[in-house]
């Protein structure tokens, strides 16, 4: 038994984003899944299933009794922040799947624009895996992937052309979808070169936006999909990943560290797929740091390893080009939440509904954080 | 540490009464640079844990390591950063890959000497796969940090 397209995702939601929202993130999320039901047709009160976050701040019963939901008979928690995105749609495509659900909520909802940064709420005494990496310096997220990305470089030849070559891929989608943060503003090469270092060799618009906001999504089993009011998206085939010796962000305590938990992903992912990556003409792949994305091209197999950064090349990632990725503008110019707007836009893109719609597309590949332990999911119509 | 001059306000630091890893820290105070070993079958491992991934042995030791390595990456941060590296920033973090246990990565930082700050070495002048040498740094009474120099001969 396989969950092979026994569910499907029927609703989506989602709230403004913006770099500071005044509702709080138990607010968010339940607009985000009162609209994802709204979308759906279906009532709260049929509601039997969630799925979110580990770092979810808006519990289950909070989400629960805000929304009137009836008896609840599954609910998961995935661990990893950015990596849980995917996972949530798994796990509850394999509780539909088998019976233990019949119609589920996943969501995810985040101040992360107005509220504190992760890295700024440092102890000065630290007894987790940080305490070998903080007191040099080594802070935050950027700081720990600017090291990848120079190492990168080094193996392969990357260049920041061809980091540039994603960020720009991502604001020029970003710039046709007005819910973007980044709508309506333009990102030149010259003003990717020229901007401001975080971490070097990383600027600015290599890292991901600061959002507030919320996203949701409902799904139920395949039979009950087709008397929806959208046309049903399948999850096709799903899988999480961590890989061997298991590291998170600092991923250098081990042999091959350009080798990141999407490589076992890919693993688990494509065994179980009818459709592969050759298959595939549209995805949305993680995108906190443009690094993730010619490192993601490699691991789920659109190309052989050194080989991601040659990728993005000729306008690749872009609509019309070989793999446009990240059709609503990504973490990098639409939001930043943890990932889960890759969801949504990946509902889009199968329903036809994309602002920017690649025709044709009948598979959507969506990836979660590439860097942590994480999940992916191939999605169809 | 209260009482302790050379404790540096704000300055993230590292538990060191860990008994996982507090071998780690005392023998860094001593000027030596241990990694935990397989009491059973020898292999290295970092960061310290209770098992061995190799032959699944609680049994552990602590090797005395030459303390040589070559820069295996680098970055250099710029802020916003947490208020005291902001002071030196721009700076260096490396990551050391040791001579004597290949595989085994080490953060740290590229510094002109044992007094010396994070920003004492230029940026533009490192290189990837240049030989480096620990030298000891005492924060604070219970912690000696290990940052690295280009050898001096």
């Amino acid at each position: 038994m396989t969950i092979k397209d026994r569910a499907a995702i029927v609703g989506i939601g989602q709230t403004p984003f913006a770099k500071r929202l005044e509702p709080s993130e138990t607010e968010l999320a339940c607009m985000a899944i009162r609209d994802a039901l709204e979308d759906a047709g279906i009532s709260p009160a049929e509601v039997d299933a969630l799925s979110s976050f580990t770092w979810e701040s808006s519990e289950e019963n909070e989400v629960a009794s805000n929304l009137g939901f009836g008896d609840i008979r599954f609910f998961s928690r995935i661990g990893y922040g950015g990596g849980a995105g995917c996972a949530t749609v798994l796990h509850m495509a394999m509780a539909i799947a088998t019976g233990q659900a019949s119609v589920g909520v996943v969501w995810r909802s985040r101040k992360r624009g107005s509220g504190a940064r992760v890295w700024a709420l440092a102890q000065e005494r630290m007894a987790d895996v940080f305490k070998s990496s903080r007191p040099y310096g080594l802070v935050r997220p950027a700081d720990e992937v600017a090291v990848l990305t120079r190492r990168y470089m080094h193996e392969y030849g990357m260049t920041r052309d061809h980091l540039a070559n994603v960020a720009l891929a991502c604001r020029k989608h970003a710039n046709n979808n007005p819910a973007a943060q980044m709508y309506g503003k333009p990102l030149t090469r010259d003003q990717y070169l020229s901007a401001r270092w975080i971490a070097e060799p990383l600027c600015l618009f290599d890292n991901c936006l600061e959002t507030d906001g919320a996203l949701a999504c409902v799904l139920v089993s395949a039979e009950r999909a087709r008397d929806c009011k959208h046309r049903p998206v399948y999850v096709h085939a799903g899988s999480q990943g961590m890989t061997a010796p298991h590291p998170t962000m600092m991923n250098h305590f081990c042999d091959e560290p350009l080798d990141g938990p999407s490589w076992a992903t890919a693993r688990g992912l494509w065994r179980h797929s009818d459709i592969q990556p050759a298959d595939i003409k549209v995805a949305q792949i993680y995108d906190a740091f443009t690094t993730l994305v010619p490192l993601s091209l490699e691991g789920y197999g659109f190309c052989k390893r050194g080989e991601g950064a040659a990728f993005t090349e000729g306008g690749a990632l872009e609509l019309g080009g070989r793999l446009p990725i990240n059709t609503a503008g990504g973490g990098l110019s639409e939001a930043y939440v943890h990932g889960f707007n890759h969801i949504n836009e990946g509902v889009r893109q199968m329903r036809g509904t994309s602002v920017n719609q690649v025709p044709g597309a009948d598979a959507c590949l969506v990836t979660s954080g590439e860097a942590v332990p994480t999940s992916a999911i191939v999605l169809r119509n | 540490m209260a009482g302790d001059e050379k404790m540096i306000d704000g300055w993230p630091l590292p538990v060191t009464d860990d008994p996982l890893d507090r071998e780690f820290y005392r023998a860094a105070r001593r000027g030596e640079l241990v990694i935990q070993a397989c009491g059973d079958c020898g292999k290295l491992r970092f960061p310290p844990r209770p098992m061995c991934p190799a032959c699944q042995s609680l049994a552990q030791r602590w090797q005395v390591l030459a303390g040589r390595g070559r820069v295996w990456s680098y970055t250099v941060p710029h802020p916003p950063l947490l208020p005291v590296f902001n002071a030196q920033a721009p700076y260096n973090v490396v990551v050391v890959e040791l001579d004597d246990a290949p595989g085994i990565r080490l953060v740290g930082n590229l510094v002109a000497g044992t007094e010396a700050p994070l920003n004492s070495v230029d940026p533009a002048t490192i290189r990837i796969g240049e030989p480096v040498e620990a030298v000891f740094v005492a924060m604070a009474e219970d912690v000696t940090l290990i940052r690295w120099r280009r050898p001096l001969s």
